[in-house]
């Protein structure tokens, strides 16, 4: 007991934050703590982002799991050719989630899931020497889904829900890497839209043959933020007054898509003990759909002003999730577990705004039961990716690819609170 | 349930303690190890120079020409293996014009503005230029590049004495931060402490002759500086003995450093890029022009031949020939023979105008080089010598036809440099390199071969990531609009030869700079 106690502590000595791509994976304490894995199991409401077809499996009437994550990551460049280095500036994110689950019947419930399963922000130093590429980015996505699950046998239930995708970005570059106005200061443009929407949906199905086994399948459909005239404003600064300049200062509309790609989850829940239950799932992410992000900057009379193509060709990506749960007492509930998560980046398209490569994750948590219907949940990630040399190659300068790289280091730390209550 | 609040506070605790950085295996900044100084020691680097060292750039000094100099670029990497700080005389502005007491006395810089029909060219940014020469900066400077010093201006007291500015006895730049009137720029350089120097100086003991067009003497064998112009060329004598003076006062606290040698001034665009080929031409005038100097060509000149006044390959060298398309120019060349007085006796009985129109008359040849302020010059009207032309009795309409710059009135001595007078220029810079060469070698200080490293640059261009670095005006990228300083990227590919040499004589693994990373020509309409 306390070696598995000294285990999880050094685990979450430093927790994580982002899986591969933009993609976060902090959707639940209780799925977080055991490798953000959930798709199988049925442990309080969060089951309503792993996987609403087991909704209908919660006990009680009324569930209800609420909590957020601190997110604390860094990155850290080098270039030993030129002597370049760089670190981000810790920004911090704090995704939430909110989950609610309704038992209509036996066979019947309904519920809502908020949660935030998409967002970047990385944050570089001004005028660092991949500035071109990114000076900082915001990106943020809230899911907010009403659901429904149904007992469509006794050992098979399904759920699923329309999804309202509320997205917003913000995105500061410099033009090239060397276009300055007549003092030196570097010519930029922001890029801000909030509040856009889009539509998608998830469903899921669980099989529960016995109390030992279940088995659990879920999709997310891939849904498109786009950005069309009128949604944002590019707001360019610095730039030279000279009709040589690729545009001239001032506030632009843009346009631009962002796909937040299609997943799927499946999953295996076994309990080979009263105390125990060990988790396995398997995520594939369909990250092709994110091909390029392509900025066209438009004057009012809605013609092109300039445009910014940047090639992403991300490719699907996997990650495989182990977690474990151990019921210390009634009261007293660890968890740990670890997840490898394959990165979507390929060989030279490797862009510091996300940069993200293979990276394990190492996850611990406890629930504690204060009262019969609350618990308080925490958790903690810690994601390590491997150290790389790599380069973005696809920056086009005067017709000419000019790559940029180095060697990246990249951590995130996340810890997490929540409530789960249940009537 | 008292034992469960420590297995919460323990993760708490660790959240605490841990900081979270990544580390890399080999982190360039924290292992001491990763770039070495070698035998060298960096801790207080010192430049000394001319306008290259100050980062002159654009017909001037300005702040962003000075942070992108090749010295602060090394600076930067020399901190990576043990360098300290590296400060400057910043100028006030990035205008760069100067004042002296509040009267502007230089121009302000070039920076690449548009016409009216949109096509691009250098012209002078506008605005009221800040930096007045009286307010002195205090140092000590790591940088004591002076623009405009030649190397016996190094060691000359007073050099830097603001009152001699105005009377032309002293440099305006130095001036500004010289901490006394009697100072010299050495003393100052000495006063930083430099545990390790970079000297660059020479390149104006042969430009200023080069620049005007051959304008100066030729001094080689006049070892006294104060009888020397402006435009005259160092006897390379003098230029030994203070050259190996600066580097004994450098090295005499036992440090190390480079020497750079002196490039080819004729490579740089201010001599390459007007074509000597610049005239163009209809046929109908070209065949006026060749029907004018037909009696010259075939009578004139092969009869001074036949008399010995000319040898055969000069009167081959002074025909005049025009055509349709574009026409070599028709120079004043001092280098050849008088033929003035002669042609106007018998048997060629010509009038004075026309005996001195045709005095030391020729076309310029692919070796004669062009400067670059000589292209205001081509194709206009010489209004004084219409002027003089009136006043012999000529008519005014004809004397306008006679009076235009490089086709009918030949260009005077100091808008061509001559390939006589480009042979001066090499022989003084062979004589310079080899001085700094061999101080190098006995001193066992680094030999920058900047002379190749632009050559380089000039035949062909050399690659880096993003394009090609050339010596073409305006769009090669190495050269800023004054023709002759580089840009910030040529600045930087400057720095990384520097770098190499030092690199290869010390042992120390200093990186070069991503010359991409730094600007060519400025862009701006902001002009007058």
């Amino acid at each position: 007991m306390k070696k598995v106690l000294s285990v999880v502590v050094l685990l979450l000595v430093c927790a994580v934050t982002y899986a591969g791509g933009y993609r976060v994976s902090l959707q639940g304490q209780r799925g977080l703590a055991m490798g953000h894995t959930g798709v199988a199991m049925v442990n309080n409401a969060e089951i309503a982002f792993f996987n609403p077809g087991g909704l209908v499996h919660l006990e009680g009437k009324l569930n209800i799991a609420v909590g957020g994550f601190g997110v604390f990551s860094d990155v850290k460049f080098q270039n030993a050719e030129f002597g370049q280095t760089s670190q981000t500036e810790s920004p911090t994110g704090t995704p939430l989630y909110l989950y609610a689950s309704y038992n209509v019947s036996e066979k019947l419930a309904v519920g809502l899931a908020v949660y935030t399963p998409y967002g970047s922000t990385v944050e570089y130093p001004t005028d660092w020497s991949g500035s071109h590429l990114v000076n900082n980015i915001d990106l943020s996505a809230i899911f907010v889904q009403p659901l429904v699950s149904v007992k469509l046998l006794e050992d098979l239930s399904i759920g699923g829900g329309p999804i309202l995708a509320i997205g917003g970005v913000n995105f500061n570059r410099n033009l090239t890497r060397n276009l300055t106005d007549i003092d030196g200061n570097r010519s930029n443009v922001t890029i801000d839209s909030q509040g856009l929407t889009a539509f998608g949906f998830s469903v899921g199905a669980m099989i529960t043959p016995n109390d030992q086994w279940s088995f659990g399948v879920n999709y997310r459909s891939r849904i498109d933020i786009d950005v069309e005239q009128g949604d944002g404003d590019a707001v360019f600064s610095n730039v030279p007054n000279s009709p040589l300049a690729p545009i001239a200062n001032g506030t632009y509309d843009f346009t631009a898509t962002l796909p937040l790609p299609a997943e799927w989850t499946v999953g295996v829940s076994y309990k080979p003990s009263d105390k125990w239950t060990l988790n396995f799932d398997w995520n594939y992410a369909e990250w092709d759909a994110y091909e390029a992000l392509d900025i066209m900057f438009l004057n009012t009379d809605g013609s092109l002003a300039l445009e910014s193509i940047n090639p992403r060709n991300y490719k699907n990506a996997s990650s495989y999730r182990l977690g474990a749960q151990f019921d210390v007492s009634s009261k007293f509930v660890l968890r740990g577990g670890a997840y490898f998560d394959e990165s979507p980046v390929q060989d030279g398209f490797f862009a510091p705004e996300t940069p993200r490569n293979d990276s394990y994750g190492f996850t611990g948590g406890f629930t504690y039961n204060v009262t019969d219907k609350l618990a308080i949940d925490a958790s903690f990630l810690y994601l390590t990716f491997k150290e790389i040399d790599a380069s973005y190659d696809s920056y086009v300068e005067g017709g000419e690819r000019v790559p940029f790289g180095g060697t990246y280091k990249s951590s995130a730390f996340a810890p997490g609170l929540g409530l789960s209550y249940k009537l | 349930m008292k034992k469960y609040f420590n297995y919460i506070a323990l993760p708490a605790l660790a959240l605490g303690l841990v900081a979270c950085e990544p580390e890399f295996d080999n982190d360039i900044t924290e292992n001491q190890d990763f770039y070495t100084s070698g035998s060298a020691d960096f801790s207080s680097y010192v430049s000394v120079g001319n306008s290259l060292t100050a980062g002159f750039a654009d017909g001037a000094l300005y702040i962003t020409g000075q942070e992108n100099s090749y010295p602060n670029i090394m600076a930067q990497q020399f901190a990576l293996a043990g360098g300290g700080s590296f400060s400057q005389p910043l100028v006030s502005d990035n205008l760069g014009g100067l004042t002296l007491g509040g009267m502007q006395i230089t121009e302000n810089r070039f920076v690449l503005a548009t016409d009216a029909d949109g096509n691009p060219g250098p012209a002078r940014l506008a605005g009221t230029p800040t930096t007045e020469v009286s307010n002195i900066v205090a140092g000590p400077f790591n940088n004591v590049g002076v623009p405009g010093a030649k190397s016996f201006h190094l060691v000359a007291p007073g050099y830097g004495n603001v009152a001699g500015v105005a009377t032309g006895q002293a440099n305006p730049y130095f001036a500004r931060f010289a901490s006394s009137a009697n100072t010299t720029v050495m003393a100052e350089a000495l006063a930083a402490n430099p545990t390790f120097f970079s000297l660059w100086i020479g390149n104006n003991d042969i430009l200023g002759f080069a620049t005007s067009g051959g304008a100066g003497a030729d001094q080689t064998g006049n070892p006294d500086a104060t009888t020397y112009g402006p435009n005259d060329i160092t006897d390379p004598t003098l230029f030994a003995g203070v050259y190996a003076q600066e580097v004994a006062a450098l090295t005499s606290t036992g440090a190390k450093g480079a020497l750079v040698n002196i490039p080819d001034v004729t490579s740089i665009p201010f001599f390459t890029t007007v074509p000597s080929q610049a005239i163009p031409l209809d046929e109908e005038t070209a065949a006026t022009l060749n029907a004018s100097f037909a009696a010259y060509n075939t009578q004139v000149l092969p009869g001074l031949a036949s008399f010995g006044v000319i040898t055969a390959e000069e009167a081959a060298a002074r025909q005049i020939n025009f055509s349709a398309g574009s026409n070599f120019i028709t120079i004043q060349d001092e280098d050849l023979t008088d033929i003035s007085t002669m042609v106007q006796g018998a048997p060629f009985n010509l009038d004075p105008i026309t005996a001195a129109l045709l005095s030391q008359l020729r076309q310029t040849t692919n070796d004669d080089l062009v400067p670059l302020t000589t292209a205001g010059v081509l194709g206009t009207i010489d209004e004084a010598y219409v002027g003089f032309l009136v006043s012999q009795g000529v008519p005014v309409e004809q004397a306008g036809l006679l009076a235009i710059n490089g086709v009918s009135r030949p260009l005077q001595d100091q808008f061509v440099l001559t390939t006589q007078e480009q042979a001066l220029v090499t022989a003084a810079q062979t004589q310079y390199n080899a001085t700094i060469q061999a101080l190098a070698d006995a001193n066992g200080l680094a030999y920058v071969d900047a002379r190749t490293a632009l050559q380089n640059v000039a035949n062909g261009g050399v690659a880096f990531s993003g394009g090609i670095l050339s010596s073409q005006f305006v769009t090669g990228g190495a050269f800023s609009l004054d023709g002759v300083h580089p840009t910030p990227r040529g600045y930087a590919f400057t720095a990384n030869a520097v770098i190499n040499a030092i690199n290869s004589t010390y042992g120390s693994t200093i990186p070069g700079v991503d010359i991409g990373g730094y600007a060519s020509v400025t862009i701006s309409n902001d002009v007058n």
